[in-house]
């Protein structure tokens, strides 16, 4: 891990931390400070555990920057650059922007990791008992442990993990993380404040951005091209908070601004939705009336102020809220948010694949739905539980006996029962062929309990013999054997150098496991004198895989 | 389960039933018993168009020679379809008990739009233009130049239908508009054609309104329709402003200008025949000697749009002397147009009537009333014989020769407003000529004198009396039914003021005042914060919403509901507002939940409902006063007042409460569904508004829920939510407001059942 080679990324001297001097490290994960004369850190956060920082105002004489963290507690650094207080505060501006920068990027990943890991512990025991033995132990890595486990989080910002991606399926169910969706006034939650001097700020959070960036995707491939190679961060969301998307009620809109062609995307955009929704029968107003008369027909006078108002600004605000409405609606669709080429297209294609011939049905399953009345109709749901069948021909054509076909006919029972009527009649026994009296008793010595034939029957249970402790020990001993083989095992066929480094490192764990957990458990078992051999199992599989290193080893090296 | 209505066998396709539907298939008996005409009213959402086509179908069974046809109106497509679905399952039902099916023909018919399935046509939205285009290739002239000229394109569909199609007559059963289109793509054969041919043979016919109404469509389509036949308007709430809208004109500068086009284009194409083949003009001019109302044959095909008037008023005579000319005709036609131009150029504005507005034209230009109101067939009749195939250029002048004909046949009943400029934008010219129709009755009557049974239904017809008066009719039955039900599923509320208790309203002079838009506004915020899945609110007009939206912005109002609820907005834009929609109703699938701001009497408020979770909570903010300034508004209220004894406020309450009830009935359908109803104004608690609404929802608008300020009118529905969600059951149910055939059967029932009728029917002495 990073750990060994950290990056530094500033270092900043006269940092003083309970009034004594020191110097202050930021690095790729962490913070760290360390006093003047020694050499190791005394206080280390790393930037997950950091909640927020905050700073001392200008009017106060020490420049100070806090620290507080995500368990409450909190630390205070005072900035002392023998240079004077310009100095001084301007180390402090370094430390705050880079810490702008960092925080929220390591906020969001590790928490949700941290969060993810910690519940999957907790949800499940066996689990919890595996990272006990296994991490806790120091067997492996607690990255080498979640290693496999990342994946199937199925989280985008995990690390590329050194399992590659032949890994096989994990046995932890994957729960799938609900995607959050985005509320409909995140925009109103950026409240403008007026800075004193005429100027107005916006305070914006990365939940916010995020908000937008999923809800217009036009606004984000807009940052993409244009941050930071054009403009710098904040100048984008000036412009943004310039532009239509916050002020709804403007109308012309310049072409040289930013946005100007988001706007006219987004006008695309409804068009085509448009065009898109015109499927569904029911709602489709357009189709509502028969009428097919000119509208000059009639009274209503409606035509003539269409035009007159079309530009006005209260109709655009309406129009944008209900677009602003429909794109937050789709981007809690499951689908990834289709970028407006993609989803041109999908309307193309199932607009050719539905036609006519899909849409009746549904029509008129719509149709159905919308006249039928439930109270009218008789009750006729069923209590019980519906019995679900994976594989229905099992069921259908499960165990049968092998001869069906054994019935008879009435004359065949009558001449079978006087044939045995027959048989009794004339039955004579034949004494020679009997087994003698002596075999006999010595037959029936034999299978009484304790002979020679019925010793297993007289065994205790194993279950009976061996102490619940070393039971539930031997258990647990066995999931984390096998957790850790199936991380060996899961290496081969070694594809990549990173696989073939793990196998060897597996084999290492392996071992070490043997000697730290195994050979004490032999050793008990051993004490306890057991009859029989707990550990032959286990010993079994690992020479199995020790095999199998050792052959893979020795053809290696050819 | 099969019931005896008054000794009348009707399966009813379902295994429970509604007292009141029980009782409107009485009612409705009782009518067609009596072949007069009937006005019932009955909550939405329990069942309204079942118990029609259960008790109609019935009696068309068992007394085939009373009733010979079910002619079934509706408003929208949408509507349309779900008759012909329901229709579907009582015919399976039918099937189920008696072991087989029906040997019924039922048609929906709408228009070519619709039914066309010619591939060049297909994806086409515009119903003019495909109508245009269809006329282009169906209509006889073009049949006939194709048997000379294979390269003139005819529709392949329709020639198959009319090699094929004609005498064999549709296998029975019943067709939606999408099983008309497959059994016509089956064939190979026109499916609207093959629906209007066979509508004469049909026992039951499902369509819009303006296929009875409409005189220019009703008299192509729906001509030969027998007179034993009942007829039904369902959703009928709005059908007096149907009536006036189908006999109504206007004629603005467009207009004008598009008609002169297309009478120069008349002039050059009569120049040339004229050169050509000049025989054709002189048929033509003979013909319309010999007394023949139509030069030519009249086909199905080659009438687009028949004559504007009523079928009582056509003139039975000739044509005049001085329009037989074709020539003539054109240079008639054009010094009319230019005296309609001369009219258009005012600076203030001029209400007349017809009668008036005739003499004026005879003084100025010379123009006599007779030849006027031969102008549409005229018209019609020189455009086939100068086969214009794209007969869409020539709307316009249509719609002209139609203004002729209409004010030169009606002197009563009809009103000429001249408008110089909109008052909304004073400073642009934008001369409109109105010929408005001010009667309603004048567009149903030939309606109500030819059918034996005229049913007019709907959810809110309240209050019953309004409709015989301004449609003119004698109704032999009138009721008004109530839901029973097991819960109190509804939950109206009138919300009288704010929590600052500033008086709320939409009234004219305080409909801006800010606290009032501040109050609406916040009383839609916290609703969303506590009402689940969709809310509805309803303005009263399309400008009020945008500047009450507007402001919310401003006021931050829009931002608190976003937190709750995702905002959609009507447009005026149809298109738009079915995306809205889309997605209004996606948000309220999904759990999000939305809030669907909308305007009453508005596309939305009409056509689309809101039942179960698409509509927990409706809001009414005001009340849906028409907009009482429209002149044309002004003229119809004056002619009510001097014809029908109606006074203006009664009959604009009566208007607004109906709208107001149609906008917040959309919220419930069937009886176990359960929606909140919000009447914020401080009006609606007044006895005269109040007491217009229907009977359904009245009943629960007790005193306690009259004046309620934001505060109080959310904790009652917080109350109301909770108890809503307690289970509920269909036994909780029986007996009461659902009853098995049993109970129905119980004389204890019976007698209660009596007694209601007894309360539902109006005194009509």
């Amino acid at each position: 891990m990073a750990t060994s080679s950290e990056e530094v990324l500033l270092i900043v001297h006269h940092v003083r931390h309970k009034k004594s001097e020191g110097v202050l490290y930021m690095m790729g994960e962490r913070m760290a400070w360390m006093l003047k004369s020694k050499d190791s850190f005394s206080v280390s956060h790393s930037y997950a555990d950091i909640k927020m920082q905050k700073i001392s105002p200008d009017t106060k004489e020490k420049v100070q920057l806090q620290i507080s963290l995500h368990d409450g507690g909190a630390n205070t650094f005072q900035f002392t650059n023998p240079k004077g207080r310009p100095e001084s505060v301007s180390d402090r501006e370094g430390v705050k922007e880079l810490l702008q920068q960092l925080l929220p990027k390591f906020r969001r990943k590790i928490n949700s990791e941290l969060e993810e890991k910690n519940r999957m512990l907790q949800e499940d025991a066996e689990l919890f008992q595996l990272y006990k033995d296994l991490v806790v132990s120091q067997v492996i890595s607690a990255e080498e442990f979640w290693a496999n486990r990342v994946k199937n989080m199925n989280k985008p910002t995990s690390e590329p993990t050194p399992v590659g991606n032949k890994a096989p399926s994990n046995p932890v169910a994957s729960t799938s993380k609900q995607d959050v969706g985005v509320s409909a006034s995140f925009l109103a939650e950026v409240k403008p404040q007026s800075d004193g001097c005429n100027g107005l700020k916006y305070n914006i959070t990365t939940d916010i951005i995020e908000s937008i960036f999923k809800t217009y995707p036009a606004v984000q491939s807009k940052y993409q091209e244009h941050v930071p190679h054009n403009m710098s961060e904040s100048a984008f969301w000036t412009k943004f908070f310039q532009s239509h998307y916050f002020h709804r009620d403007r109308i012309n809109i310049h072409t040289t601004e930013l946005f100007a062609e988001c706007a006219k995307k987004d006008e695309e955009d409804i068009q085509s939705a448009i065009g898109e929704c015109s499927a569904d029968p029911l709602v489709d107003l357009t189709h509502m009336s028969d009428s097919t008369l000119d509208e000059d027909y009639g009274t209503k006078n409606n035509d003539t102020m269409d035009k007159v108002n079309k530009e006005s600004a209260n109709l655009s605000i309406i129009r944008r809220f209900n677009h602003h409405s429909t794109r937050i609606l789709q981007t809690g669709d499951t689908r990834a948010p289709k970028t407006i080429d993609q989803g041109v297209n999908e309307i193309d294609k199932s607009k050719v694949t539905s036609g006519t011939s899909l849409e009746p049905p549904m029509k008129k399953a719509r149709l159905q739905e919308k006249i039928e009345y439930t109270d009218l109709e008789a009750s006729n749901s069923s209590q019980g539980i519906t019995l679900n069948l994976t594989h229905q021909d099992r069921y259908l054509h499960g165990p049968t006996p092998a001869n069906n076909a054994t019935f008879m006919t009435s004359y065949e029972v009558e001449e079978a029962i006087s044939n045995f009527k027959n048989d009794v009649r004339n039955l004579s026994p034949a004494f020679s062929k009997v087994l003698s009296s002596n075999a006999a008793v010595s037959a029936i010595t034999d299978l009484s309990p304790g002979g020679i034939l019925m010793q297993n029957t007289s065994k205790q249970k194993l279950q009976d013999l061996v102490s619940v402790e070393l039971q539930q020990e031997v258990k647990n001993l066995y999931s984390a054997l096998c957790e850790l083989l199936r991380h060996f095992w899961s290496c081969f066929p070694t594809t990549t150098p990173l696989l073939e480094e793990k196998v060897v490192k597996m084999r290492g764990t392996l071992e070490r496991f043997q000697h730290a957990k195994l050979q004490p458990l032999k050793d008990k078992v051993v004490q306890y004198h057991c009859p029989v051999d707990l550990t032959l199992h286990l010993d079994e599989l690992l020479s199995t895989a020790y095999t199998k290193f050792e052959s893979w080893h020795a053809r290696r090296k050819k | 389960m099969k019931i005896n209505i008054d000794g009348l066998l009707v399966y009813f396709p379902y295994d429970y039933i509604y007292p009141e539907q029980y009782l409107y298939m009485v009612e409705l008996k009782k009518s067609i018993d009596a072949q007069g005409h009937c006005v019932v009213e009955m909550p939405s959402g329990t069942g309204k168009t079942i118990s029609l086509l259960a008790l109609i179908v019935a009696y068309l069974q068992q007394n085939p020679l009373d009733v010979t046809k079910l002619i079934y109106c509706t408003r929208t497509i949408l509507e349309v379809d779900k008759v012909v679905e329901e229709l579907k399952n009582l015919m399976n039902y039918y099937e189920k008990e008696t072991g087989v099916y029906p040997n019924v023909l039922s048609l929906a018919l709408s228009s070519r739009k619709n039914l066309c399935i010619h591939p060049q046509l297909q994806g086409m939205r515009e119903g003019k233009v495909i109508d245009g285009r269809c006329y282009g290739m169906t209509a006889s002239f073009v049949r006939e130049k194709h048997k000379y000229d294979p390269n003139v394109p005819v529709c392949d569909f329709y020639e198959e239908f009319d090699a094929q199609g004609k005498d064999i007559p549709i296998p029975s059963g019943i067709y939606s508009l999408d099983d008309l289109k497959t059994f016509g793509a089956e064939k190979g054969w026109c499916p609207y054609f093959l629906a209007r041919h066979s509508i004469n043979h049909a026992q039951i016919i499902i369509y819009s309104y303006y296929y009875l109404l409409d005189p220019k469509i009703a008299q192509a389509v729906s001509k030969e329709l027998s007179k034993n036949s009942v007829v039904v308007f369902d959703e009928a709430h709005n059908i007096d402003n149907q009536c006036i809208e189908t006999m109504s004109v206007k004629i603005n500068k467009r207009t004008i200008e598009k008609s002169e086009n297309s009478i120069e284009a008349l002039q050059t194409s009569l120049e040339r025949i004229r050169t050509e083949d000049s025989s054709r003009l002189q048929n033509e001019y003979e013909r319309l000697v010999e007394g023949l109302r139509d030069a030519n044959m009249s086909r199905e095909t080659d009438v687009v749009l028949a004559n504007p008037v009523l079928p009582d008023e056509i003139l039975q005579e000739a044509v005049p002397g001085n329009i037989r000319n074709g020539e003539h005709f054109v240079r008639f036609l054009k010094r009319f147009l230019e005296y309609i131009k001369t009219r258009l150029r005012i600076s203030h504005v001029v209400s007349e009537s017809p009668a008036s507005f005739l003499k004026d034209c005879k003084q100025k230009v010379c123009i006599e009333r007779k030849p006027l109101r031969f102008c549409a067939e005229r018209l019609a009749s020189l455009m086939r014989t100068l086969e214009f195939s794209d007969v869409s250029d020539f709307s316009s002048l249509t719609l002209i020769a139609h203004f002729a004909t209409l004010v030169s046949t009606y002197t009563t009943g009809f009103n000429l407003i001249i408008e110089p400029f909109d008052d909304r934008t004073p400073t642009i010219p934008n001369p409109v000529l109105h010929f408005v129709c001010l009667d309603a009755s004048i567009a149903i009557k030939p309606v109500f004198e030819r059918f034996q049974t005229v049913v007019i239904t709907s959810g809110t017809l309240s209050p019953l009396d309004m409709y015989p008066k301004i449609l003119d009719f004698r109704p032999v039955n009138m009721a008004s039914f109530t839901m029973t039900l097991a819960r109190q599923c509804i939950c109206p509320m009138i919300v009288s003021r704010g929590n600052d208790q500033v008086a709320i309203s939409s009234k004219f002079e305080s409909r801006e005042d800010i606290a009032v838009i501040r109050n609406y506004g916040n009383l839609l915020v916290e609703l969303s914060a506590s009402v689940p899945d969709g809310v509805v609110a309803f303005f009263t007009s399309y400008v009020y919403m945008e500047s009450v939206i507007a402001s919310w912005y401003e006021q931050g109002i829009i931002d608190n509901i976003q937190k709750n609820k995702l905002l959609f907005i009507e447009t005026q834009d149809a298109m738009e507002t079915s995306l809205a929609l889309v997605n209004y109703q996606k948000a309220c699938d999904n759990g999000r939940g939305a809030v669907l701001l909308s305007v009453a009497r508005g596309k939305v408020s009409e056509g689309i409902d809101f039942d179960h979770h698409y509509g927990r909570c409706v809001v009414m903010f005001g009340v849906p006063y028409v907009y009482t300034q429209s002149r044309i508004l002004k003229a119809r209220l004056e002619y009510m007042r001097d014809h029908y004894n109606i006074r203006e406020n009664d009959f604009l309450t009566f208007d607004a409460m109906r709208h107001a009830a149609q906008c917040v009935g959309r919220a419930l359908r069937g009886k176990t569904d359960y929606g909140i109803m919000i009447f914020a104004d401080k009006r609606f608690s007044r006895m005269d508004k109040r007491g217009k609404l229907p009977k359904w929802i009245q009943e629960h608008l007790k005193d306690g829920v009259l004046n309620l300020s934001t505060d109080e009118a959310v904790q009652l529905s917080k109350h109301f939510l909770r108890q809503m969600a307690q289970p509920f059951k269909q036994e909780d149910q029986l007996g009461l407001s659902l009853l098995t055939l049993e109970q129905l059967q119980s004389e204890d029932m019976q007698k209660k059942i009596e007694e209601k009728a007894q309360h539902a029917e109006y005194d009509l002495t």
